[in-house]
């Protein structure tokens, strides 16, 4: 099936995604820096869902959703019909995942695409869960995090793992180019984007996407709280160009894990308890120190 | 050209002459000849390809399925466990109505793990919505690649298309074939033109989510394709076919010396080969015995299998794939066709050459014996009856 439609956005209103939903707003922020002559291809997910109930279509680009693992591999397909057709250099491919369309089930296909070295920029919209399944952990999903597969209970305090250190993974394939974004820092973000495109080669852009529904706040937080992610030090914002560390976002006054963690449902379970609450504060300690983010 | 050729060679050559814009497979026997041999096409610069090698076969099926999309014409090909993990993608590609070509070597499925060949992988793909072609030899194999890649790609079709060959016996084998001039082939199949693809100057959406709403009416769609456009559209690209290579190898079923058959035998891919010398001989002895080769599996041709079988009095159907807990796929298939009809041929089930058991002349012979006496639906042949006891279930 096929849609059509026009709009000044590359991505533009009209979907269904929930209000105040990180993912849509960092989509748009992508692929508006991207600009008309880019093809898109689409990971099962909020994403898709949300964007392309037929006949509608929130995309003003050529876009293509296929299956939930396979976005990075028909993202190589697709690069590699523009170099047969001539048009490689004309074109960009953006290839698009969430966290666990990126990280688990679909990070063969990336790895894949990464290492034949097609031209393509992933991204994986980050909201640290599957939310289109309704909340069930993924291996970017953050520590204690409370999700479907991860509740706590009586000897459980959540989600039990570290996340994935995907942009370390990428970047490991010694591609040109491997960072994080956060939609909290639109103009980062977009800049992000943009240095992204300007490279030849596999690239891998990694946002973290705040999720009113799945993280349990206010729709209206949602900036504020990918901010205090960054903020924090628990969500490092970092560039990696062929394997080194190049660029770090700096947070001169780290702001406490506390202030970010107690307004979010997923983290009620701890929040009030100072041993739980320390040991993300360790996290965010090991960041700021790691990537020397003050 | 005739050339004495392997028939993964001839996959090969007659691939080439289509000039697929993009190449993506994985390898694994015994398929792996073909990918190779384009791969050395593409290498020497014969083939203007963009090769990809991918980490799996469901990367192999989904660049494909984006090339495509792109407008460009695209080659996989693929074997057993590997037909079975792209199974996913094929699904899709038939859903998105996209006209990927695909050349499954057939071979058995795992667990016990067996390299040699029967049909039970792309059986199991039957209901993908793929058009499904099984070839006797070398020259029908290479004449469907050729004729599925225009049958698929016609705007009103837009279907992908599996040609089916048995794996050893025809990707191994070496046979005599005719390989087309690459101005017959340029004549015959015109560049790819899809009415739709993803294109920066008219940006489509492709792969929408299809609610209770619109879902039936794809299926409906994809059904309504198969059974009335393509069973029509494959005598018409074999009659082109016919006017410039001159020979008349696709079709939804062949007959051999039916008319005035009694018994006929159904069978399908290279086996067909071995069952009309059977047949010869026993037309020797006077034996009316005669084979319905099905050619076209998907669509399924039932008026013309039908018309065939109907005027024999036994039928016995012989097939390489099983519905594990019923019977043969084929023989469920064609018994539903005469369920109810008065004057019904008895039609018997067999199951033969698994896993690359050896079906020989006694084993056909047998079977035209069998299908003399009582109606049976599932009877395995050749079995080795010293391995049916108990410990052997589990190796």
């Amino acid at each position: 099936m096929l849609s059509k439609h026009f709009s000044e956005h590359n991505f533009v209103s009209g979907h269904t995604a929930c209000a105040g939903c990180g993912q849509a707003l960092a989509a748009r922020l992508v692929v508006d820096a991207a600009g008309k002559n880019t093809i898109a291809t689409n990971a099962t997910g909020c994403l898709e869902v949300f964007s392309t109930k037929a006949p509608q279509s929130s995309w003003n680009i050529p876009w293509i959703h296929s299956l939930f693992e396979n976005s990075a591999a028909v993202g190589s397909g697709v690069e590699s019909a523009l170099r047969y057709l001539g048009k490689i250099d004309k074109v960009r491919v953006i290839s698009q995942g969430g966290d666990g369309g990126t990280s688990d089930i679909g990070l063969q296909a990336l790895s894949g695409m990464l290492e034949r070295g097609h031209d393509v920029l992933y991204v994986c919209y980050d909201n640290e869960a599957y939310m289109n399944t309704g909340i069930q952990r993924s291996s970017l999903t953050p520590f204690s995090a409370n999700t479907t597969t991860s509740p706590p209970g009586k000897v459980s305090t959540g989600n039990p793992k570290l996340k994935k250190p995907l942009v370390e993974i990428c970047s490991a394939h010694h591609i040109p180019y491997s960072a994080s974004a956060s939609v909290g820092y639109p103009q980062d973000l977009q800049r992000k984007v943009k240095k992204a495109l300007s490279i030849r080669g596999p690239k891998f852009l990694q946002i973290h996407c705040p999720c009113p529904l799945g993280w349990r706040y206010e729709p209206g937080l949602t900036l504020e709280i990918a901010r205090l992610a960054v903020g924090s030090g628990l969500y490092p914002l970092i560039e990696y160009e062929y394997g080194k560390l190049t660029k770090v976002f700096k947070i001169p006054k780290p702001k406490p894990v506390e202030e970010y963690l107690k307004l979010q449902g997923r983290f009620r379970h701890i929040v009030n308890s100072q041993e739980e609450v320390a040991k993300i504060q360790k996290i965010a300690d090991k960041n700021i120190d790691y990537y020397q983010l003050k | 050209m005739k050339k004495f050729l392997e028939g993964s060679q001839a996959v090969a050559k007659a691939v080439k002459l289509a000039k697929p814009g993009v190449i993506s497979a994985y390898p694994i026997t015994p398929q792996t000849h073909i990918v190779e041999g384009l791969a050395q096409f593409v290498a020497d610069g014969e083939l203007k390809s963009e090769f990809v090698n991918v980490e799996s076969e469901h990367s192999a099926a989904s660049a494909v399925l984006g090339a495509e999309a792109c407008g460009v014409r695209s080659f996989t090909a693929t074997s057993s466990q590997g037909l079975i993990l792209m199974s996913e993608v094929l699904f899709n590609i038939a859903g998105m109505r996209l006209p990927v070509m695909l050349v499954c070597a057939n071979r058995a499925l795992s667990a016990p793990i067996n390299i040699w060949n029967d049909h039970q992988d792309s059986i199991a793909l039957r209901d993908s919505g793929w058009i499904q072609f099984y070839a006797e030899n070398h020259q029908e194999v290479v004449d469907f690649i050729l004729q599925g890649y225009k049958i698929g790609e016609n705007p009103k079709i837009m279907l992908p298309v599996m040609v089916c060959m048995d794996g050893y016996i025809l990707t191994h084998g070496m046979e005599v074939v005719d390989i087309p001039s690459q101005e017959q082939v340029d004549k015959f199949l015109p560049p790819y033109n899809p009415p739709y693809k993803l294109d920066i100057d008219n940006p489509l959406s492709l792969g929408l989510l299809g609610d209770p709403t619109v879902y039936m009416e794809t299926r409906y769609a994809i059904q309504d394709t198969l059974n009335n456009d393509v069973l029509k559209l494959i005598p018409q690209v074999s009659s082109e076919f016919e006017s410039i290579f001159g020979r008349r190898t696709l079709k939804l079923v062949e007959t051999y010396k039916t008319e005035d058959a009694e018994v006929i035998l159904v069978a399908m891919g290279s086996v067909a080969g071995t069952i009309k010398d059977v047949i010869d001989e026993e037309r020797s002895k006077g034996k009316k015995v005669g084979l319905l080769k099905i050619v076209t599996y998907r669509p399924f041709p039932k008026e013309e299998v039908f018309n065939i079988l109907k005027q024999a009095s036994r039928v016995g159907v012989i097939e390489k794939a099983i519905s594990l807990g019923s019977d043969g796929p084929l023989y469920t298939e064609i018994s539903a066709l005469f369920s109810g009809e008065k004057n019904s041929p008895q039609i018997s089930g067999f199951i033969a050459g698994l896993g690359g058991r050896d079906i020989t002349e006694k084993t056909i012979q047998t079977v035209i014996e069998l299908v003399k006496g009582k109606k049976t639906s599932c009877i395995f042949m050749d079995l080795n009856k010293e391995l049916l006891w108990e410990d052997f279930r589990v190796i």
